[in-house]
């Protein structure tokens, strides 16, 4: 399944900068990696158009000096604009899930990739929507902090760079880049396409597809068969075809998810809230009139659309990792770190199989995803949680779901197993102070203890000074890559024994279950059946060919 | 005529062999719907038992897509041949006459084996034996009916579906439409058997193409078939 995007050309070359050549030129972590090129008339949907011509405005002729600049600029005609993104998650970084009651968003969390971002910010917050996020002493309520162009910018020239400086090895980091010229970018924005998005999203966990399996650069230029929504041949859907948008508010957020859709399609026009597949196919797209169609729009009520429709994970050439070793992280060479790329994905990219700073890596693609029933509810662990280490992997997130509750579907999910640092004294994850030119940032001293040590006591935690490892697993629901509807997952790939859906219980699976002691009784009664039949005509025959025969049995 | 016909009808005294003539005895309708039927049910087997996952002669779309459809057939052909049934009066020939059962039963044991005659001759009356009817009996009222009523309740599952949990949804339907299955190919097992018991191994599976048989006729019948359904005798 091969994907026709081309390659696109690295502009930052994320490789820390000390012992550069033992570290091949990759795009993982550190940057907004490749610099996605722009695709040209990508489908907002209703937005699509624009009545506006940028160049002509007065207020961005310019000159700019700094992206806030431009940010006021925006602000003199989009007055309303600033309140609206600073409700976003974009901006806040921040969310209270309104059914679990948990405080979540990158602020909060703690997940095992790169495990958080607090304390990180200066690295981190490149992917989040405002200027100069460095410590807990951003000004969350400052407009002009606001980046508007990070998703607006349709030249492709505009670029953000690490809020605060990293490590001294950080030092060779965005060399050699083009000013940005603020005035072309501020004069050729527009409604935000897959590379904006794609920036950050498609770089989640610290690189190309790292993250989510569902979400990488192959999507920027997909083919039909990797994307039948985004592909460029095909209706070329920005981000925001789907996950719609109201006063800057994005539906369809991971944080809280609708498992279930009942509603469909709305009143048209009407849906601004979700990013379900039901909201513009319905919620029985399937042919109502043959027996499949019927069955299969019934299913619909029990499966997710997703289980079907995207048959593999990572289809598009770029892999995702599967399996995170923390503990193997600050092994030196002469007193430097480096790096292994052990693993070439289909695209022909090789990937870091381990890297000083990160450990072991395991990635897969183009694979079969895991099936769970899932409500739209996910449990954290957080900071917070005291951890059962008897529970091995420690979820990071549970899926809630159950079969009895009609608000849960079997979903797919891509599974991330990760040994992180933990504190296996006081039973917590630990935040780790990656990122930062003192001597306590692991990026630069590769002194785990020392690091978490400095990540706890900025967020005034307490650690017992213990490190371990934890073995742990992470869920992410599985969404984008929908396939064309030929190579929708087959009826038998379930209905088997040992199927897809091996793991689904609290089902009835014709094709996978059975009442193993009546198929037993069944074969039994009919080989008895057969027996006995066999064994009457022998009789009968050797009677009636005389081969045994007494006079006396001769009827009368 | 009158006259004859009511002095012709007057029965026969027992034992008396009557004339024996070649008859037709299962009408055109019911050598249709007993052979649809058969294919049906064979159809239904293989692509159930694929449905099953018992083997894997076929993907399960197709085996459910032939299953359904091979059973809405069937219920199709079920109704109307109920309706036959009934409106011919042929439902008669289902009744059990537990008086011949003993005898029929000894002929299977014994009997069939050393080539005495069948203890019962078809009339045009009952074209069954006691043992025969018995079993078509529990066929159509026991395995039949547990098979397509099961069978549409698991076909009408998705209308059902939500409101159903834990055994008594979908695994109690299937635990009866899997064991009626599978007693419905015994029954089959053992009755194209039987069809080899005839008086020679593809007699009875000949009259059920042809549709004719030899059998005795009292005069009455003879004389009845003559006079109102000539076409069912075989011009010999
Ligand atoms: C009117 C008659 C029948 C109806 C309405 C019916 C209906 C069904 C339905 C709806 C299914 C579920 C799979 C599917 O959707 O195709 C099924 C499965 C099955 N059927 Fe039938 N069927 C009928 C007759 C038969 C007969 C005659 C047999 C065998 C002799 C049979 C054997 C099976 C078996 C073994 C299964 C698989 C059960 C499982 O494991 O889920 N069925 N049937």
């Amino acid at each position: 399944m091969a994907s026709t995007h081309p390659i696109v050309p690295l502009l930052f070359i994320a490789t820390l900068g000390w012992n550069a050549t033992a570290i091949a030129a990759t795009a993982e972590h550190s940057a907004p990696a490749a610099k996605l090129q722009p695709v040209a008339d990508q489908n907002s949907g209703s937005l699509s158009g624009g009545t506006a011509d940028h160049t002509k405005f007065e207020a961005l002729k310019g000159p700019f000096q700094t992206g806030a600049d431009v940010t006021k600029a925006c602000l003199t005609c989009h007055n309303k604009a600033g309140e609206q993104v600073m409700k976003s998650v974009h901006w806040t970084w921040d969310y209270r899930n309104p059914r679990t009651g948990q405080l979540l968003g990158k602020k909060n969390v703690i997940n095992n990739f790169c495990t958080n971002a607090r304390g990180n910010e200066g690295m981190c917050a490149q992917c989040h929507a405002g200027y100069g996020w460095t410590d807990a002493t951003f000004d969350f309520t400052d407009q002009a902090r606001i980046d508007c162009l990070v998703c607006h910018d349709r030249t492709a020239t505009y670029y953000r760079l690490p809020n605060s400086r990293g490590s001294a090895i950080c030092g060779v980091l965005f060399e050699n880049l083009a000013p940005i010229d603020f005035a072309h970018v501020a004069q050729n924005v527009g409604l935000p396409g897959r590379e904006n998005c794609g920036t950050c999203h498609f770089n989640g966990g610290g690189g190309d597809g790292v993250k989510h399996g569902d979400l990488d650069s192959s999507l920027t230029r997909p083919s039909k068969a990797l994307d039948v929504h985004m592909a460029v041949a095909g209706p070329n859907f920005a981000c925001t075809q789907c996950h719609v948008s109201r006063h800057h508010q994005i539906a369809g957020s991971r944080y809280d998810m609708v498992a279930h859709d009942e509603t469909g399609l709305g009143k048209p026009g009407a849906r601004r809230d979700v990013a379900t597949c039901e909201s513009c196919h319905g919620t029985t797209p399937h042919p109502k009139l043959s027996l499949i169609g019927w069955q299969l729009n019934h299913h619909a009520e029990r499966v997710a659309c997703q289980t079907c429709h995207i048959p593999r994970i990572a289809r598009g050439g770029v892999a995702t990792v599967t399996d995170w070793d923390w503990s193997t992280a600050g092994r030196l060479i002469d007193g430097k770190g480096y790096a292994e790329e052990k693993y070439v994905q289909a695209d022909g990219t090789p990937r870091h199989t381990y890297w000083s700073i990160k450990g072991n890596f395991k990635w897969d693609e183009n694979f079969v995803p895991t099936y769970q029933w899932f409500d739209g509810r996910m449990v954290y662990t957080t900071a917070d949680t005291k951890i059962d280490a008897k529970q091995s992997p420690v979820p990071i997130n549970v899926v809630k779901g159950d079969p009895g509750d009609p608000n849960s579907r079997i979903w797919p999910f891509k599974q991330v197993r990760t040994k992180v640092p933990w504190d296996p004294v006081n039973k917590t994850l630990v935040f780790n102070h990656l990122w930062g030119d003192d001597d306590t940032a692991f990026w630069g001293n590769f002194d785990l203890v020392k690091s978490v040590s400095a990540g706890m006591k900025l967020e005034n935690r307490p650690f017992s000074g213990t490190l371990g490892f934890l073995d742990t697993v992470s869920n992410w629901p599985i969404t984008h890559m929908v396939a064309p509807k030929g190579d929708a997952v087959g009826c038998g790939e379930c209905h088997k024994p040992k199927g897809r859906l091996a793991a689904i219980t609290g089902v009835y699976l014709p094709g996978r279950d059975g009442f193993g002691w009546l198929d037993t009784l069944g074969i039994i009664a009919l080989s008895l059946t057969l027996a006995g039949i066999a064994a009457h005509a022998a009789i009968r025959l050797a009677l009636r060919f005389k081969i045994i025969w007494r006079p006396e049995w001769r009827p009368k | 005529m009158e006259a004859e016909m009511s002095q012709a009808s007057a029965v026969p005294p027992p034992g008396i062999p009557q004339p024996r003539r070649s008859v037709m005895i299962y009408t055109r309708y019911e050598r249709f719907w007993h052979w649809s039927q058969a294919a049906l049910i064979f159809i239904l087997a293989v692509s159930g038992f694929a449905v099953h996952g018992s083997f894997t002669l076929m993907d399960f779309r197709t085996a459910v897509l032939i299953h359904s459809s091979a059973a809405v057939a069937l219920i199709v052909l079920w109704i109307f041949t109920t309706f036959w049934h009934f409106t011919t009066t042929a439902w008669r020939h289902y009744l059990p006459d537990v008086r011949g059962l003993p005898a029929v039963i000894r002929f299977y044991v014994w009997g069939i084996l050393v080539g005495a005659p069948h203890p019962y001759s078809k009339t045009l009356k009952r074209k069954q034996n006691a043992l025969q009817s018995l079993a078509y009996l529990s066929f159509m009222v026991i395995i039949g009916p547990a098979l397509w009523a099961s069978g549409i309740i698991y076909l009408a599952y998705p209308l059902w579906g939500q409101w159903a949990t834990g055994i008594l949804g979908l695994p109690t339907v299937v635990f009866v439409h899997t064991a009626a299955a599978d007693l419905m190919m015994i029954f089959v097992i053992i009755h194209i058997y039987m069809t080899t018991t005839g008086k020679t191994f593809t007699h009875y599976v000949k009259t059920m193409i042809t549709g004719y048989d030899t059998i005795e006729l009292t005069p009455a019948e003879a004389a009845y078939l003559e006079e109102e359904e000539v076409s069912r005798l075989a011009k010999s």
